[in-house]
């Protein structure tokens, strides 16, 4: 072992830690296997290691983006996050309690306060319910409201969304890919959830309506004091959305870090080799590109390769004459050029920072292009504004936790009864 | 050393592909060269005026309508727009392959290398696609057939097109699959597809669009259902193999970052026209036209600065079944005018010669400098 490990920071992993009252879910050493079974018995030959000892923790407030290619278990630690999945081991705790001993009416209560949203707007959205009683099923199931308030509760949900309130007799098939995108938004939010994991929320709609639905996930992000884990393949739009990124590979994360730390030095070749594949929508960088060209295929989660599991397609390794402690030492995220919170799993971290593999072509002072300067004039002229382009920056992380204090996630929790005095409706009207 | 994937041997260790701006571009130009030695049109493809419209029973939709546009020898030109602009309707167009019905083309012409294609019988059609004109689509797995082998499926053309013999079909084949990457090409030759991965199925698309060394590819969303390190490798090969055999390419993308790096010239299309079109570096240099704005504007970019808002185009493209004449972005448009709703605008030409959009702010003397 040639390359200094350091121990493991606090902050970045703060598992096997007492529960941080600043974090609002710790995954711990999470493990979510699938069994293969087969012969006429149905015995084990082995298993699918989707999630195969995944150490981080979600902060209150923040937007925890999750990227990794098909097949790398981001999607499944999503699920296992809010036990949609069950974990084989290890453990999920929110809010301090841990999700995996909870028994199913105990369960029940703490869904109210996680949600998810699907990748698939047209398969998430159950075609024979009108738009109202989808957005109600939730509100029934906790009874949150009843009658005229449930009534008046979806209508706000809707405008909330973006929606026409007069859409709730409506059906799914009436409505576009970003407007039912919409509609799985406003059914997430009906039960007032503190935490939403969005699973590729945005991959299935076309570019002008995904740049809607981001910034409506933003805008309620900031409404509503709420705290997201961003599941995407897509590392541009992670970046835009996250206050920290986890990279993940073959079922473990192997970078977490602020994305101003991991995208201008990703001290994972791994993270280097997914950002030189993203393609920039300008010419001149993209003639500044170094690609690393991955060879093969990701190997199977059935057999992860030993040691650390990217070493089989690692460009660094090779470099660097295929250092034996890459085939037989697992390497455990450690701190990268002594940021404390900017974390990777990779022996020579170091040497990976020594390069631009990878960030050639990712020049953070470029100029956008797009609408030029005269037709924004022109904007400003003719109608006093140039409407879309209010600034609505992401809440620095540090002001976060007072945010949501005042809808502590304790008082949420025990609101059973609608005619409680937090009443949901308060909160929700966000204008 | 044990490796989970067996694919993974020591020759395919990962590379780092550092090549200068100015070799990319001189080998581009020189394949360029290469690509119009004996050509029999000033052009390999001369669109002009192309409709095809479907006839469905609730109107005729207008899915391509007037489409002109030119495409060299060895030239990569990238069709851009959302999903129903038109695009892939424009590719199927090219290679007569539009479902009929309830698809036709209703007007138009397509001259191919000097050859108009939409006078060709079914029989010569027949002879020219696949060999003259290669395809990839965007889903590897549904475009080839799952019971037939990988070999069988690659010769099939091979032997169609080159009336070559069993053995040096089989040669052919085998060279083919390694030059797409694949690794022990001659073991997988009797592989069924369902034993490839997505990205291995991608190149087996491109070695059977390849196989008779086509004039052009036409590459409808090639990696859209790929991960983007695939995505990566294959775009790499398209764009070696394009400059190595002087293919020209029709690259029909979604992703505006894939034109950036692929293309020499880029047609931006919406609701069935094209509304923009230039070389790539004036195009994303200086856009005039505010669809292609807001594509640009609503794209979150790894460059970015975090936090910032994205702009984004309000509403939805209009239905393509009878339009109005009149500009039809006009609806969604910030900058549009009285003008803009009552008649709609030519593509003319902007300060570049082959810079050319439509729209009335942008004209000379239109109310967008």
């Amino acid at each position: 072992m040639s390359a200094a490990v350091k121990p493991v920071d606090a902050a970045a992993a703060p598992a096997r830690l007492p529960h941080d009252p600043a974090n609002l879910v710790e995954v711990d050493d999470l493990r979510v296997h699938f069994p293969i079974r087969s012969g006429i018995f149905k015995t084990e030959k082995g298993s699918v290691k989707a999630v195969d000892g995944a150490t981080f923790a979600v902060r209150r407030g923040e937007t925890l983006g999750l990227v990794g290619e098909s097949g790398c278990g981001k999607s499944t630690i999503g699920r296992a996050m809010i036990r949609l999945r069950e974990a084989t081991s290890g453990s999920v705790r929110f809010d301090g309690v841990d999700l995996t001993t909870l028994d199913t009416g105990e369960l029940r209560k703490m869904r109210r306060r996680m949600q998810i949203i699907f990748q698939d707007p047209y398969g998430s959205l159950d075609p024979r319910m009108t738009v109202g009683s989808i957005i109600a099923e939730p509100i029934e199931t906790h009874n949150l409201a009843s009658g005229e308030a449930k009534d008046e509760r979806i209508k706000d949900l809707l405008r909330l969304v973006g929606l026409d309130p007069n859409y709730v007799k409506r059906y799914p098939h009436e409505f576009s890919g970003g407007q039912r995108q919409r509609i799985g938004v406003a059914r997430a939010l009906a039960v007032e959830p503190e935490f939403i994991v969005c699973d590729e929320p945005i991959s299935a709609l076309d570019v002008s309506i995904q740049a809607q639905v981001l910034n409506l996930l933003t805008d309620l992000r900031t409404r509503l004091g709420l705290t997201y884990l961003f599941v995407a393949h897509d590392l541009s739009v992670v970046k835009h959305i996250s206050d920290r990124v986890a990279v993940m590979y073959l079922g473990k994360i192997v970078e977490l870090g602020p994305p101003d730390q991991l995208y201008a030095a990703p001290g994972h070749p791994y993270t280097r080799a997914l950002l030189s594949a993203v393609p920039v929508p300008d010419p001149v960088a993209e003639r500044k590109r170094k690609r690393v060209i991955l060879k093969g295929d990701v190997p199977s989660p059935v057999n992860p390769p030993p040691g650390c599991r990217f070493h089989t397609r690692c460009w660094l390794y090779e470099r660097l004459g295929q250092p034996e402690d890459c085939r037989t030492i697992d390497p455990p995220l450690t701190a990268v050029a002594d940021e404390p919170d900017h974390v990777a799993a990779c022996h020579y971290s170091n040497e990976a920072l020594k390069t631009d593999v990878g960030i050639a072509h990712i020049d953070q002072n470029q100029v956008r292009r797009g609408t030029p300067a005269s037709a924004l004039a022109s904007l400003i002229a003719t109608k006093g504004t140039t409407e879309h382009e209010g600034v609505l920056a992401a809440p620095a992380f540090a002001d976060v936790p007072e945010a949501t204090e005042t809808v502590s996630a304790n008082d949420a929790f025990k609101v059973e009864d609608p005619s409680s005095t937090d009443t949901p409706t308060d909160r929700l009207d966000p204008f | 050393m044990v490796s989970a994937d067996e694919d993974i041997s020591a020759a395919d260790a990962p590379t780092i592909v550092e090549l200068s701006a100015d070799d990319v571009l001189r080998a581009r130009t020189e394949a360029v060269a290469n690509a119009g030695l004996g050509r029999k049109a000033e052009h390999l493809l001369e669109v002009r005026d192309l409709s095809t419209h479907f006839f469905t029973p609730d109107g005729v939709v207008q899915a391509v309508d007037d489409v002109t546009f030119d495409l060299g020898y060895g030239e990569t030109l990238g069709l851009v727009g959302e999903s129903g602009c038109g695009k892939s309707v424009t590719a199927l167009s090219i290679a007569r392959l539009v479902p009929d019905p309830p698809g036709r083309i209703v007007s138009g012409s397509i001259l191919f290398d000097g050859i108009d294609v939409l006078k060709l019988s079914t029989d010569d059609m027949r002879k020219l696609r696949g060999k003259e004109i290669g395809f990839i689509f965007q889903d590897p797995l549904t475009s080839l057939n799952p019971t037939l082998t990988i070999g069988y499926q690659i010769g099939e053309a091979i032997k169609e097109h080159m009336g070559l013999s069993s053995k040096a079909a089989q040669e052919r084949i085998t060279e083919l699959l390694a030059k797409v990457g694949i690794p022990r090409p001659k073991d997988r030759l009797n592989d069924y597809p369902f034993q490839f991965s997505g990205g291995m199925r991608q190149r087996v698309m491109i070695a059977i669009a390849l196989s008779c060394d086509p004039k052009l590819l036409l590459a409808d969303e090639p990696t859209t259902a790929l991960d983007v390190t695939i995505q990566a490798q294959i775009l790499e090969l398209i764009q070696r193999l394009s400059s190595e055999f002087g293919t020209a390419v029709l690259m029909i993308t979604h992703d505006l970052g894939i034109a950036a790096g692929m293309c020499d010239r880029v047609n931006v299309m919406y609701a069935g026209r094209i509304v923009e079109t230039g070389t790539v570096d004036t195009l994303f240099e200086n856009p005039r036209m505010p669809y292609a704005w807001g594509l640009l504007d609503s794209l979150p970019r790894i460059d970015d600065v975090r936090g910032d808002r994205l702009r984004t185009i309000e509403g939805m493209p209009p239905l393509l079944i009878a339009p109005p004449k009149a500009c039809r972005f006009a609806p969604r448009c910030d900058y549009a005018r009285d003008v803009c709703v009552s008649s709609e605008p030519e593509l003319t030409q902007r300060e570049e010669p082959q810079h050319l959009a439509r729209c009335w702010a942008t004209e000379p003397g239109g109310w967008i400098g």
